[in-house]
């Protein structure tokens, strides 16, 4: 390109096109907790509906009540039941953060060594419970509920 | 006249003539940064020059009058490490595409207009070193989030300055002072964080509550109002606060933190909202 080029006449771009539609935000410890107690919420929130649900059951029918709490015991629900509780400590934990966080000072400032300290209790709290409880689901004899 | 004279005056004779004719006490001659300025010199260490090298910085386009989709768009750059996004942007819209638009004036962080989302994070492309930067990967440039896309960068600002507007972000007082109004230090350095911000809108795009919530009022709102809420000096703290306890006030905040990571004035502006929640439980204490 010797000759001279004027501004209107730039070679043309070429563009590579790159199909996505937006990057995830990349926020910190905050933005996840956030998340977290977001997803366990709305799941706590599901069981409870449906929890209110099979418990009510048992006006309309004890038969019915029997036959769903019959299907509710069996290994899959007792890993569910894990996640439950898993969810449960988790909001417990972070909702007792959040407070503390909007409401004292030294919180604000040190929400991220908080959320480690949250993720730190529910793990051991969870590493408690998990074995406990699964000894007890898949052991033969029947436990009463 | 004078072409002929080779020695000076009389009395002007130099110390060491001086020393020569009169038997010895000229001072011993010092080591100087003249000394030795005959030899060769010694090559320095080899500076290195600062090298540029390429960049693949990819920008979120978007041409109202053509697109109906945003599309992301590559375009290589050369850079230098010491140089920011911003110059990468005007290198591309300068040389390669001049169709490229976005906002900036100061380029020097203070006016606010450069805010976008920079590598998932929102920064001012005129504060945002390449060297901080990744760059055997490309760098993905956008628009902030949550207010109207008007073309490639550029976001329409009015919702964002109404809420600013709303939270009445002037000093109020009913009396008129002999002078000026007198303030302590500890006083004014209650709200000092909160004048820092420029409105950029970095903070309120990062809200992941405002994205879903364009009506929240957004944490530049509320910094602007903090900013008036602990001066000793205003009057109509309350009225803000009220204003902020609504629906769509303080207490949609989260506490994601998003905003006080992207503020690029180092406001921290979650612990600022904090303060203003605080004070509508237990009252403004100054
Ligand atoms: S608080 Fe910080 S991020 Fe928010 S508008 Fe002001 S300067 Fe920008
Ligand atoms: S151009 Fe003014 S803040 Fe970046």
């Amino acid at each position: 390109m010797s000759e001279t080029s004027s501004s209107l006449t730039l070679p043309d771009p070429t563009p590579r096109k790159t199909t996505f539609s937006g990057t995830l935000y990349r926020g910190n410890e905050g933005m996840w907790s956030w998340v977290l107690h977001r997803i366990t919420g709305v799941a706590i929130y599901f069981f409870l509906l449906v929890h209110v649900l099979d418990t009510a059951l048992i006006r309309v029918s004890p038969e019915a009540y029997n036959a769903v709490m019959a299907t509710y015991k069996n290994p899959v629900m007792g890993l569910g039941e894990v996640v439950l509780v898993g969810a449960v400590v988790l909001h417990a934990m972070n909702g007792l953060r959040i407070i503390l966080v909007d409401a004292w000072p030294w919180a604000t400032k040190h929400q991220r060594l908080l959320f480690w300290i949250v993720m730190g209790l529910v793990a051991a709290l969870m590493l408690y419970f998990t074995p406990t409880h699964l000894i007890n689901v898949f052991s033969p004899i029947e436990g009463g509920h | 006249m004078a072409a002929t004279q080779v020695t000076g005056t009389p009395g002007e004779e130099t110390a060491a003539q001086a020393a020569q004719t009169e038997g010895g006490t000229a001072p011993a001659e010092v080591d100087s940064a003249q000394e030795g300025h005959d030899r060769p010199l010694e090559a320095g260490e080899a500076v290195e020059e600062p090298q540029s090298f390429p960049v693949t910085v990819i920008v979120r386009r978007y041409d109202p009058e053509v697109d109906d989709e945003p599309r992301w768009v590559d375009y290589d750059v050369q850079m230098f490490a010491t140089e920011r996004i911003l110059d990468a942007l005007h290198r591309i819209k300068w040389e390669q595409d001049p169709s490229l638009a976005f906002r900036r004036s100061c380029a020097h962080g203070v006016c606010g207009s450069d805010a976008m989302r920079i590598n998932g994070k929102n920064r001012l492309a005129c504060k945002a070193l390449v060297k901080d930067f990744d760059t055997s990967k490309p760098i993905y440039v956008e628009a902030i989030k949550g207010l109207p896309l008007e073309k490639d960068l550029i976001v329409n600002m009015e919702p964002f300055f109404d809420s600013f507007r709303e939270i009445q972000p002037f000093l109020q007082a009913s009396s008129k002072p002999e002078k000026e109004r007198h303030q302590t230090i500890a006083q004014r350095e209650r709200f000092d964080d909160t004048t820092k911000c420029i409105l950029c809108a970095a903070c309120t795009t990062s809200c992941p509550v405002f994205w879903t919530d364009g009506q929240y009022f957004g944490p530049a709102a509320i910094v602007n109002a903090h900013r008036f809420i602990f001066d000793s000096r205003d009057e109509a703290s309350q009225v803000r606060l009220d204003i902020l306890n609504d629906r769509e006030g303080v207490w949609r905040c989260r506490t994601t933190f998003n905003c006080t990571d992207a503020c690029p004035r180092g406001i921290q502006v979650t612990k600022a909202i904090a303060e203003v929640k605080q004070a509508m439980m237990t009252g403004v204490k100054l």
